[in-house]
């Protein structure tokens, strides 16, 4: 259960690793075969449909179910009251602490609903038309309440509370009235008051962020069945079969052995599949009714009642010296939780000065709950929203000072031997090659037309490491099977085989890579937090190199030779005994006679991968505005980021791309609009527009390479870095075009024009 | 309610199905014909996700009523590759990485072989503004185009 | 060793934001933090990561501790 490797058996220089072969699971991806969430049926399967509160916030007064379950070919109905009472408790099973009483409750609402969209019922029928038809005939009673939807005006002392026993944590006097605050956290060093007393420029921005959705193009399904003895089984879309298992077991109050969760292909998650909506309801729907049952959200469900990111206010205070030495730097953070405590706003605390060596500052972050639905993990949760703040605030000091952009952030990057802003020492980080690379990129040296402008920002990300189970099988022909319980969102697959052919020393089509469900596999944390090539990865070296030990103990059998005399290269045993001459045994060869030398040929490795090396990005955006109509065109985007080592250059490459156009989106269009009632208006693609082919260029991904030692083969996670510096490097390039800061997000065309329109002269 | 009786081909197979009126396409190739490879991730014909090829036109399948298909032609994602031979559509999108989870994929190669069909040679921006309707959250589209860009070059060949 | 908490840490010992600690693993850390302010280790156990000269360390307590390493509890970390 180490961790930390002896790579004496790895070949240099790398065969497989660093190349771009075609991923193994692709067949099934361009043919339509790959079967997601939506794609299962069940034999004799009922169709699930939920009822959800149309009040941004209500006392349940009573729901009356009766017609609904007197409805022919309506087999169950259940409310909160079939689910039991879930005791307050923190877990870390998703990718962020849930408490699971409130993840229990927003499953489905107990005494109150607390967003338009909670879920407050659900039926199963025999069709869906019968299953709509039982919905219109529940009849809820509420006591509608006032609703709060923006996160300042929660933390007001007159806004309407949404939970009765939240008192603000984190203050230096616990406070006796209820209040939307869940939580105040402070970090700092050094003496800031000084500090910005002493600087020589000073500057101040408030910025202004909107909830966004991931946006995956796959709503949640899933297909549950609870057989009479109570053992379930789940197929289910989403980042980590284990984690399903676990809540729905937390939430039914089942044991988890009970539950068999079957992942299926899933279609985009960015964090927000790392939590459960349907499977409880599924779950409990197939108990009453004695059926398999389905459940597939609509997309005005999804955007209405899965978890977006928070918004948020950002004020940012930096003080510098003239040569450009920031010296003081006053952050806060303001964010919605939604309906239940836990935004990202202490990892957006932490991550908020990450990239800068600054001696003196004060970082204050607050959780807010507010009458949205609640929020989930979203690609570096926080960070992004960080990062526009304090980003934009470092381009106009640069202005300022008349530094150049990419400069003033070299003279206060943080490099080796730095003590980062959340404390630790950094080490094996790579901020000042990814700044040197952005810096000598042809874009940065371009020249800009008329109504163009450019713009810089970095981003930070730790990446995790944590728990995965690698199980490796080698088939009597030689042929390998690698097995992991993580489910592929990005290519991960190919990773995975890469990984083990190189280890193995054979082509990487003799290596198949399958994901397992929570039965056929040891336990693994879920594909996110940027863990899985690193995490993972590492499982499928180890469970590869212990499969190449074992290998060559039974080619020293098969010779008769001491065991130190056999060599492990190029997917063969070799002899080193200088006594005898056999051919090398190949993998086939010794796999053909497994039985006689011990048996099955199989390693199983599960570990708990620590010292996950954190990532650094910096990007160049060029834009051109219309004046006319204020629309903002994305003209030319290059990103470089530090990657450790880039297993599958491609699939590098486009989590880069992938999360600079969520960026993008993030940063010009895409916001949560309500109307009065606290209702979404545009829970729908038409409306929640984010980028399509037409608003990108071609996105340049500068891979950097300073290597994780505790990688086999140096990989950091890359998945959620490139979403963090889209946001400013968007807002500085319209700086740079009209010569405005824009503060508020999205800088959606009205808002560009009115900018245009106030401007002097 | 009375279901309609629906004669209509298939990827080249004659195909007959009940549908209620109010029935999609979408709905009746993933739910009466097993055909799941044509996905939805909106049900308004905003995402793409469900692009279908019917008479030679690119349709949202979750726009058009089951029962329009009555006598026509359905082109979808499963009748795209021939004999166990990938489309070069197919072939360039693995090259190259033009997929990360694969769920917009169907409905992105059957709205570019419609493309490709009709302009065999379309610049980036063709190619970019035919495919905005078709959604993609996952790779920021680079891949895509350079995969379609790389497909029709191939076709072209292959056609002189 | 030097121990550097994080503000979370500072109910549990009166507002103390370092201390020094004897321990040569994370399990022996967490139990000696229990001892000298009941609840921090239970909480630490739960809710923080440990960062070990510079690494990130969580749900750990196999992690060796050197004599003169440095030692910063952070919250822990996830992701999306």
């Amino acid at each position: 259960m180490s961790d930390v490797l002896d790579k004496a058996d790895v070949q240099s220089p790398l065969k497989i690793v660093g190349t771009r072969p075609i991923r193994p699971d692709g067949a099934d991806k361009v043919t339509g075969r790959a079967a997601y969430g939506a794609d299962l049926n069940m034999p004799g399967q009922l169709v699930g449909k939920v009822l959800r509160s149309p009040h941004a916030h209500g006392r349940i007064v009573s729901i009356d179910t009766r017609k609904a379950r007197a409805l022919p070919g309506v087999k169950a109905v259940v409310t909160g009251a079939d689910f039991p009472d879930v005791a307050s408790e923190m877990h870390e099973g998703g990718e962020a602490a849930s408490n699971l009483r409130d993840l229990a409750m927003n499953v489905i609402a107990r005494e109150k609903a607390l967003y338009d969209g909670h879920a407050v019922a659900a039926v199963a029928a025999v069709s869906a038309a019968i299953a709509d038809e039982a919905l219109s005939l529940i009849s809820v009673t509420y006591e509608v309440l006032p609703h709060v939807l923006d996160v300042e005006a929660a933390m007001a002392p007159d806004a309407p509370v949404l939970h009765a026993s939240m008192f603000t944590e984190g203050q230096e006097t616990r406070p006796t009235v209820a209040s939307n605050i869940v939580k105040r956290n402070r970090m700092g060093r050094g003496d800031p008051a000084q500090a910005f007393a002493a600087a020589d420029v000073v500057v101040e921005g408030r910025y202004t962020t909107q909830a966004v959705h991931q946006g995956y193009i796959e709503p949640h399904a899933c297909v549950a069945s609870w057989a009479e003895d109570g053992q379930c089984e789940v197929w289910s879309s989403s980042q980590g079969q284990f984690m399903v298992r676990t809540y729905c077991a937390k939430v039914l109050g089942l044991e988890v052995s009970s539950i068999r969760v079957t992942p299926a292909e899933i279609g985009g998650g960015f964090g927000g599949k790392t939590t459960v909506y349907l499977e409880p309801l599924a779950l409990a729907l197939s108990r009453q009714a004695g059926h398999p049952v389905k459940m597939v959200m609509t997309r005005d469900e999804v955007f209405r009642a899965t978890g977006p990111t928070s918004g948020a206010v950002i004020l940012v205070k930096l003080g510098a010296k003239a040569d450009g030495t920031i010296v003081a730097a006053d952050v806060e953070l303001k964010f919605q939780a939604g309906a239940y405590a836990g935004s990202p706003v202490g990892a957006a605390s932490m991550t908020a000065l990450a990239c800068y060596d600054i001696e003196n500052f004060t970082i204050t972050g607050w959780d807010v709950v507010t009458n949205t639905p609640k929020v989930a993990a979203y690609r570096a949760p926080g960070a992004p929203i960080a990062a526009f703040g304090v980003e934009c605030a470092i381009d106009d000091l640069a202005r300022k000072l008349g530094m150049d952009p990419i400069a003033l952030r070299e003279k206060n990057a943080v490099r080796n031997g730095v003590k980062a802003a959340y404390g630790p020492t950094f080490q094996n980080i790579g901020f000042l090659e990814t700044l040197a690379a952005a810096r000598n990129s042809d874009h940065y040296s371009a020249p800009l037309g008329p109504n163009q402008g450019r713009g810089v920002a970095a981003g930070f990300w730790f990446n995790v490491g944590g728990e995965s189970t690698v199980a490796l099988h080698v088939g009597e022909d030689g042929s390998v099977v690698v097995v992991t319980g993580n489910p592929d969102i990005g290519g991960s697959r190919a990773t995975m085989a890469m990984m083990a052919a190189e280890t193995l020393g054979v082509p990487m089509d003799r290596v198949r890579a399958r994901v397992a469900d929570t039965a056929s596999i040891g336990f693994s944390m879920v594909t996110g937090g940027s863990r899985t090539t690193f995490a993972t990865g590492m499982a499928v070296v180890q469970a590869a190199e212990k499969v190449v030990a074992d290998l060559k103990r039974r080619a020293a059998l098969t010779w008769d030779v001491a065991a130190d005399k056999v060599e492990w290269r190029d997917g063969a045993a070799i002899c080193l005994d200088p006594t005898k001459d056999p051919k090398p045994l190949t993998l086939g060869d010794i796999a053909a006679n497994s039985a006689m030398t011990g048996g099955p040929i199989s390693a199983q490795v599960s570990l708990n991968a620590q010292g996950a090396g954190p990532g650094f990005g910096v990007h160049v955006c060029d834009v051109e505005i219309d004046p006319e109509t204020g629309h903002v065109t994305v003209l030319r985007y290059t990103a470089a980021q530090d990657v450790g080592k880039a297993i599958h250059p491609a699939y590098v490459e486009g989590q880069i791309q992938g999360g600079v156009a969520q960026g993008v989106g993030w940063a010009l269009n895409e916001e949560y609009i309500f109307d009065r009632a606290g209702k979404m208006e545009n829970a729908g693609f038409l409306d929640y527009r984010v980028p399509v082919a037409s608003d990108l260029p071609m996105i340049d991904a500068i891979m950097v390479e300073v290597a994780n030692p505790r990688h086999p083969f140096g990989a950091k996670g890359v998945g959620e870095v490139p979403i963090v510096p889209p946001l400013a490097a968007v807002a500085n390039a319209v700086r740079g075009a009209i010569g405005v800061r824009m503060t508020d997000l999205p800088l959606s065309p009205p808002k560009i024009r009115a900018a245009l329109d106030a401007k002097p002269g | 309610m009375t279901k309609l009786h629906v004669s209509t081909v298939v990827n080249g197979d004659p195909v007959e199905f009940l549908a209620d009126p109010g029935m999609t396409l979408l709905d009746v190739l993933r739910d009466e014909l097993d055909l799941t490879g044509t996905k939805e991730g909106c049900g308004s014909g905003d995402c793409g996700a469900c692009s279908v090829i019917v008479d030679d036109r690119l349709v949202c399948s979750c726009l058009m009523l089951a029962a329009e298909a009555q006598g026509r032609r359905v082109a979808t994602i499963e009748g795209l590759a021939q004999g166990g031979h990938l489309h070069p559509l197919q072939q360039k999108f693995l090259e190259h990485a033009a997929l990360q989870c694969g769920f917009c994929t169907p409905g992105l190669l059957m709205a570019a072989k419609a493309l490709l069909d009709a302009n065999p040679d379309p610049t980036e921006t063709e190619v970019r503004y035919w495919l905005a309707g078709n959604l993609c959250r996952c790779t920021g589209y680079d891949k895509i185009i350079r995969a379609v860009m790389d497909a029709a070059a191939d076709l072209r060949q292959v056609r002189v | 060793m030097h121990v550097v908490l994080s503000s979370d840490c500072y109910d549990f010992t009166g507002g103390l934001k370092e201390v020094e600690v004897e321990a040569d693993t994370v399990r022996r850390l967490i139990t000696a933090l229990e001892a000298r302010f009941p609840g921090l280790g239970d909480f630490v156990n739960r809710r923080m990561a440990v960062a070990i000269d510079g690494e990130i360390h969580q749900d750990a307590w196999m992690s060796p501790i050197g004599p003169d390493s440095e030692i910063y509890l952070i919250p822990k970390i996830g992701g999306g």
